[in-house]
């Protein structure tokens, strides 16, 4: 599902962010990436979303080659994956409904079919009666749920979550984490990047390590601990 | 299907993003549409113009005194000479009893001067008229009318409309002065309205960058994220084409019923009122369309510049 062969990624002055990095993520798994600040997890992030290109190295997502991918199909490609942010990136000024149907409207999808879609996601991430509400009427869990629902409205083959619970407290941090373990249960590949040991050592995934730009372990059931 | 969706919203949400813009699109219509009214009245104004300057030129004519003792062979002959210039449009005669009655009737107010005429009996002399083919080139003409022979038969100098002619003259270059200051005028105004224009777009942008980049993470299409600002910013050239064509008709409205259509001049009001009227149709479909089309190129240079879209 998703194949990086020696992926180097330099900007120009930081040095390299990436290191000839290699992954291969089997289709409907589950996969924590871990590793402190810096280490390189949000510019892995960044060339998955194609928001930057990688120095060198072959990256392939859903059978789409990025060295051949052309520009236009960027947004197709976007749409296929499912991304979560740390920091929710809602749209304030539309309440939770507006906010997931908004990803199908992007898509060109029909007005009666965003009808039929939104509730039954809404109802998936638990925020049955929250259709309403307004992102700053939600708490940091609630949003990010909202923000999950987005993410996997259009069914996308591939759900990537940068840091998905870094700002929310633990009991959010797991409501979170229970939705993503559903979407995964119903078939998405899950891409996790998480500073929370306690998720990492509870979950039982694979963990992906990376340290100073380079995979340092790669375990089938991996534990973590935050330095 | 879904492109006519996408399309669909991306007017729909240029709607939206007008209505939340409103404040500074403002500006940016009052702008554009001062641009469209000058425009606009310079159309009208050079239509005018030209037609003051075809309808004095029409006016323009050359008049030969003829002696009293010119035979009637004599007149025919001249005719024909005069009518086979190439300089001459036309040629007719205008006789001496001809020529009493068209006095009498200039002066029929006048009693004491038609009371002199008519003790002293019939001294106006018979005359041809000629229409030249260019009153600007009237040489060919005064050089026939000069030789000899010709002025033998001639009891007056040769009239030839020459203070109309200078008259015209000042118009014509008057007229063309007004162009190219109009053109000019309207050049500058076009690309004030479009740097104001630009910039409220750039601030547009600017103020929903947050939804932009939503939007492009979630692989909206480039011409789904671009579309709405080029269409918010036709709809300001569409009010502003509205309020320059409103405002004219009752400008024009105004000034035709308080000057009572009378000639103001090189202006005639009338004239330019009633050219107003008759192209209403094609003058507010050509503002509409202008005003669409300065709205849609400034944003269209607006995102290009300031929406990376391709990132």
């Amino acid at each position: 599902m998703i194949l990086l062969d020696r992926v180097t990624k330099t900007y120009n002055r930081r040095g390299s962010a990436l290191e000839r990095i290699s992954l291969h993520v089997e289709p409907k798994e589950f996969v924590i990436i871990v590793g402190p600040s810096g280490a390189g997890k949000s510019t892995l992030f960044k060339l998955l979303t194609r928001e930057e290109k990688p120095t060198s190295g072959k990256i392939i997502v859903g059978g789409m080659d990025y060295e051949t991918l052309k520009d236009k199909d960027i947004p197709l490609l976007r749409r296929k994956i499912g991304v979560v942010f740390q920091d929710f990136k809602l749209l304030l000024n539309k309440n939770v409904a507006e906010n997931i149907a908004f990803a199908l409207e992007i898509a060109g999808i029909s007005n009666a079919e965003i009808k039929h879609t939104v509730p039954r996601v809404i109802d998936l991430v638990n925020l049955k009666g929250k259709e309403n509400n307004y992102p700053l009427e939600l708490s940091g869990g609630e949003r990010q749920r909202v923000a999950i629902a987005r993410a996997i409205v259009r069914q996308p083959k591939i759900l990537i979550a940068d840091e998905p619970t870094g700002n929310l407290d633990p009991k959010h941090a797991w409501d979170v984490i229970r939705v993503l373990e559903k979407v995964n249960k119903y078939g998405t590949t899950v891409l996790l990047t998480t500073h929370n040991q306690d998720i990492v050592n509870t979950l039982k995934r694979r963990v992906v390590t990376i340290n100073d730009g380079r995979i340092v372990s790669d375990r089938a059931v991996g534990q973590y601990k935050a330095s | 299907m879904s492109r006519f969706i996408s399309t669909e919203r991306i007017f729909k949400n240029g709607a939206v993003g007008f209505l939340r813009n409103i404040w500074l699109a403002i500006a940016a219509i009052a702008m554009m549409a001062i641009t469209l009214t000058i425009l606009l009245f310079a159309v009208v104004a050079n239509s005018t113009f030209r037609h003051t300057i075809a309808d004095i030129t029409s006016h323009i004519d050359v008049s030969v005194y003829l002696k009293d003792d010119v035979t009637s062979p004599q007149l025919n002959q001249l005719t024909g000479q005069l009518k086979g210039l190439p300089d001459v449009k036309s040629v007719s005669y205008v006789s001496k009893d001809q020529a009493l009655k068209n006095y009498q009737q200039q002066n029929i107010n006048n009693t004491d001067l038609l009371s002199a005429i008519s003790e002293t009996g019939n001294v106006l002399p018979a005359s041809l008229t000629l229409k030249p083919t260019n009153p600007n080139n009237m040489q060919g003409i005064k050089t026939f009318l000069e030789k000899p022979e010709i002025q033998s038969l001639q009891s007056y100098p040769t009239s030839y409309s020459g203070d109309r002619k200078s008259a015209i003259d000042k118009i014509t270059s008057a007229t063309h002065f007004f162009e190219q200051a109009g053109v000019i005028g309207i050049v500058v105004f076009i690309i004030i309205s479009m740097l104001i224009i630009f910039n409220t777009i750039r601030m547009a942008i600017f103020n929903r960058r947050d939804e932009l980049v939503i939007m492009r993470l979630l692989g909206a299409s480039p011409w789904y994220i671009r579309g709405p600002f080029i269409v918010e910013t036709m709809i300001y050239g569409i009010i502003a084409a509205g309020i320059s064509v409103g405002l004219c008709s009752a400008l024009f409205a105004v000034a035709s019923t308080t000057l009572q259509a009378s000639s103001l001049g090189l202006l005639d009001i009338n004239y330019a009122n009633n050219f107003f009227t008759g192209h209403l149709l094609v003058i507010s479909l050509a503002q509409v369309g202008i005003g669409i089309l300065i709205g849609a190129a400034s944003s269209a240079l607006a995102t290009k510049r300031y929406l990376k879209l391709n990132k």
